[in-house]
């Protein structure tokens, strides 16, 4: 193992085949497999509203959006698949309940305003996650964060673009925005994980240069910069106590509901049970479409 | 990478080819004349776009539905890929549609609480298809209003699609079961539109010709694997194939004057060839009720399109056409699906021997399954629900 | 539960001019789906003018004891590197 702390000390990127702590093999699996099945999940939200959509260019971006999400999910099992996990295994997990994916895509989708809020303050959100994990010690991780994160560059944009127009709309319309605004703006905040001082894992995350920031640090920055974004879109973000701070250069915000993100990560979000139970009913039911491409792949080889 | 600035990070793209990321997008009309030629009838044209797009449009509809429910990951992406193609076709002929005549478009009141033009379409491209791009540059009004306005202010009567496209799909065998008989009749039919005297149909068809051929392989596979591979997906892609039969009838019936009338005995070889490969039997003949119920009729109705389909029963097959049953044999039949034949001297000893008989009823008359007003209602209802909305 | 359908390697020619290269890996049932697959999945962009795809069992690969005897040896051959030879800067072209 000297090997591996020693390119970790170079900042050198592990790759497949290196030798590595079991314990940083099964910590990365565990987050790659997350944050793939997150993008699976992940389509449920919005796809609700592909063929809902008000306009055929809305239509035309929320769907090559919500496939994206699909190649990343595919992206990230692939690299999952480099440290010996199987996918097959890592969906049976999912629906299984033994995996998790990101609490935020447990919330329903009430409006079409919320695919521009998804867009804005979710995507906006991962994006502050995932930027910094394309420097992650783990080679296919990081190559495939940043093919990800090149290919979500647009995913933020159309969001904050659909509310842009939508503000400019009816009084409904604006209604509807500052109502979605209102319901996932604290979501958002705790897509970054609980406080520092409750997260026993990012020390070591850290030492492994798997992770490069703490939760609070990168949910300040997110905070930072929602805000002026806020304000050019002409909407209120939800928190009495959000000020901007001359002394620390940042701003001030209120304390999000950490007991209700507990409950949504154990299963009592308001949309848990439905999104596992459509992955499951796809899984299942494409079953024997699965099973007769392999048998014919296996009489063609014979 | 600027890793400390999340946006900065974004759009800092230097690396593009080492990534194979991103090599630019063509528009598809880029150089391509927007007037109508004279000589062209213009009422005739938009019936044409309109029939072409509601088409591309209501089965994208069903491809989206299958979005989050697919099989298998791989194909969410290539399902929700050939959703998009259609989309883009249905989009540039709708909007030519609208160009073309005034007529085909709802009443003003209808179009303007479906969809205004929004201010910002023409600054902000940048998201979006190289479609949305020319056509917002280009005239507003005939841009995405004319396209939204014909897609969230028409009713089921007005729209003149075919009912081959309307039906849900029970399972993925008649996903793909539909999307063979609809990719081959469309690549057929836009393979002999690429010459069309409207330039923009005709680049129109040109574009999708290159789509619909992946789209037609894609279904060709799966008719094959789910024909060959196990005994229930068999069974399955049996009923799908029983299912569909009766409603290729209606491709017969084709009204406009600017639709290609050749087309067919390709189609039959296509679709005789992949479902001899997938070992699928060709329902013997329409169903018992309509073959029952109008048989004179049928016969005499469509005196053409019989004798078009007798003929190619003995035309001699083309090297294409076994160049597939050869592939199929190898395991490989639709990687070399042959390109469609122009004129459609095709067909084969081997075509299937379709029974035509028109429907009386056609979707192409504005007459529909129940299936597309509940289409509509969930693709209009939104747009419809907030009126002077702008998105 | 084990997948029914093999792993596969996907390798993609961004343009002419440049080599193939690796951009990940994908679940098919046989070849011509993965190439399928790997079109759908890594050229969504119009990336690419040409994919490889390989079986990932059947990639041989150096392994990771490998390093020392396959990657040292050539370590020491300055003489392979253009600037392991002093030409006065007025030289002109080389």
């Amino acid at each position: 193992m000297l090997d591996f702390e020693d390119t970790i000390a170079r900042d050198q990127r592990i790759e497949p085949r290196d030798p590595m702590p079991e314990a940083y093999r099964k910590t990365m699996i565990r987050q790659i497999a997350q944050h793939a099945h997150s993008e699976i999940i992940g389509m449920q939200p919005e796809g609700e509203w592909i063929t809902r959509a008000p306009t055929l260019r809305r239509k035309a971006i929320l769907l090559a959006k919500v496939q994206d999400e699909a190649g990343h999910g595919l992206y990230l099992y692939s690299a999952a698949e480099t440290l010996g996990a199987d996918r097959g295994d890592l969906t049976t997990r999912l629906i299984e309940g033994r995996q998790k994916y990101s609490s935020i895509f447990n919330y329903p989708t009430l409006t079409f305003a919320d695919v521009g809020v998804i867009g804005w303050l979710v995507d906006g959100a991962a994006i502050c996650n995932q930027v910094p994990l394309c420097r992650s010690s783990y080679g296919p991780y990081g190559r495939a964060m940043i093919r990800i994160c090149k290919e979500e560059s647009f995913h933020q944009r159309q969001g904050y673009e659909l509310l842009m127009t939508m503000m400019r709309g009816t009084d409904v319309q604006r209604e509807m925005v500052q109502d979605a605004v209102n319901r996932w703006w604290w979501p958002s905040l705790m897509m970054f994980g609980p406080p520092d001082g409750d997260s026993p894992n990012t020390a070591q995350s850290m030492a492994w240069k798997i992770k490069r920031h703490t939760n609070d640090e990168l949910r300040q920055r997110f905070v930072d910069m929602s805000v002026p974004q806020a304000v050019s879109l002409g909407v209120t973000l939800p928190d009495p106590a959000l000020r901007w701070n001359e002394e620390r250069g940042h701003h001030d915000f209120g304390t999000p509901d950490w007991d209700e993100l507990k409950r949504v990560i154990s299963g009592d979000g308001p949309m848990n049970a439905a999104r596992i139970t459509r992955r499951r009913q796809a899984h299942e039911d494409g079953a024997w479409v699965r099973a007769a491409a392999a048998a014919h792949a296996r009489k063609k080889a014979s | 990478m600027s890793f400390d600035d999340a946006y900065g990070a974004l759009t800092d793209h230097d690396d593009d080819t080492r990534w194979a990321y991103g090599t630019g997008f063509a528009d598809p009309l880029a150089g391509v004349p927007a007037a109508i030629p004279p000589g062209v009838d213009r009422a005739a044209l938009a019936e044409y776009c309109l029939m072409l797009g509601d088409d591309a449009l209501i089965m994208s509809h069903r491809l989206q539905q299958w979005v989050t429910l697919a099989p298998e990951l791989e194909d969410e992406v290539a399902i929700a890929n050939i959703a998009l193609d259609l989309l883009g076709q249905a989009r540039l002929l709708l909007t030519r549609a609208a160009e073309a005549s005034a007529d085909v478009a709802p009443a003003p009141a209808a179009a303007s609480s479906a969809a205004a033009p929004a201010p910002v379409a023409a600054s902000s491209a940048a998201g979006d298809a190289p479609v949305a791009a020319s056509s917002a540059a280009g005239d507003a009004s005939t841009g995405a209003r004319g396209e939204d306005a014909l897609a969230f202010g028409r009713g089921p009567a007005e729209f003149r699609n075919v009912q081959l496209v309307e039906r849900a799909d029970a399972d993925f065998a008649h996903l793909v079961a539909r999307l063979l008989a609809f990719a081959t009749w469309r690549l057929a039919v836009l393979d002999r539109l690429r010459d069309t005297a409207d330039p923009i149909l005709a680049a129109v068809a040109t574009k999708a010709v290159k789509e619909l051929t992946y789209h037609r392989e894609y279904a060709a596979h799966w008719v094959v694997r789910l024909g060959d591979g196990t005994d229930e997906s068999h069974s399955r892609m049996q009923s799908a194939i029983d299912a569909l039969w009766p409603l290729l009838a209606e491709l017969d019936h084709e009204p406009s004057p600017l639709a290609p009338t050749t087309w067919r005995p390709e189609f039959n070889a296509i679709l005789s060839q992949v479902l001899t490969a997938a070992t699928v039997a060709e329902p013997a003949a329409a169903p018992a009720e309509s073959s029952a119920a109008a048989p004179a009729e049928s016969s005499a109705a469509a005196p053409a399109e019989s004798s078009a389909a007798d003929a190619s029963l003995s035309t001699e097959a083309p090297d294409a056409v076994s160049a597939v049953d050869d592939a199929a044999e190898m395991s490989l039949p639709g990687a070399t699906l042959p390109p469609t034949h122009r004129g459609g001297g095709g067909g084969g000893a081997r075509a299937a021997n379709f029974e035509i008989s028109p429907l009386a009823e056609s979707g192409r008359d504005g007459v529909h399954t129940p299936a597309l007003a509940e289409i509509l209602d969930e693709m209009q209802g939104l747009a419809r629900s907030v009126p002077g909305g702008v998105w | 539960m084990n997948h029914e359908w093999p792993l596969f390697e996907v390798f993609v020619r961004a343009k002419r001019g440049l080599n193939h290269v690796h951009v990940g890996s994908l679940r098919a049932a046989d070849h011509t789906m993965a190439l399928h697959h790997a079109r759908d999945l890594y050229t969504r962009r119009n990336e690419g003018v040409s994919i490889w795809v390989v079986r990932s069992d059947d990639v041989v690969s150096s392994g990771p004891d490998d390093k020392e005897p396959f990657f040292a040896p050539s370590g020491d051959k300055a003489y392979r590197h253009p600037t392991y030879y002093a030409i006065p800067d007025s030289v002109p072209h080389i």
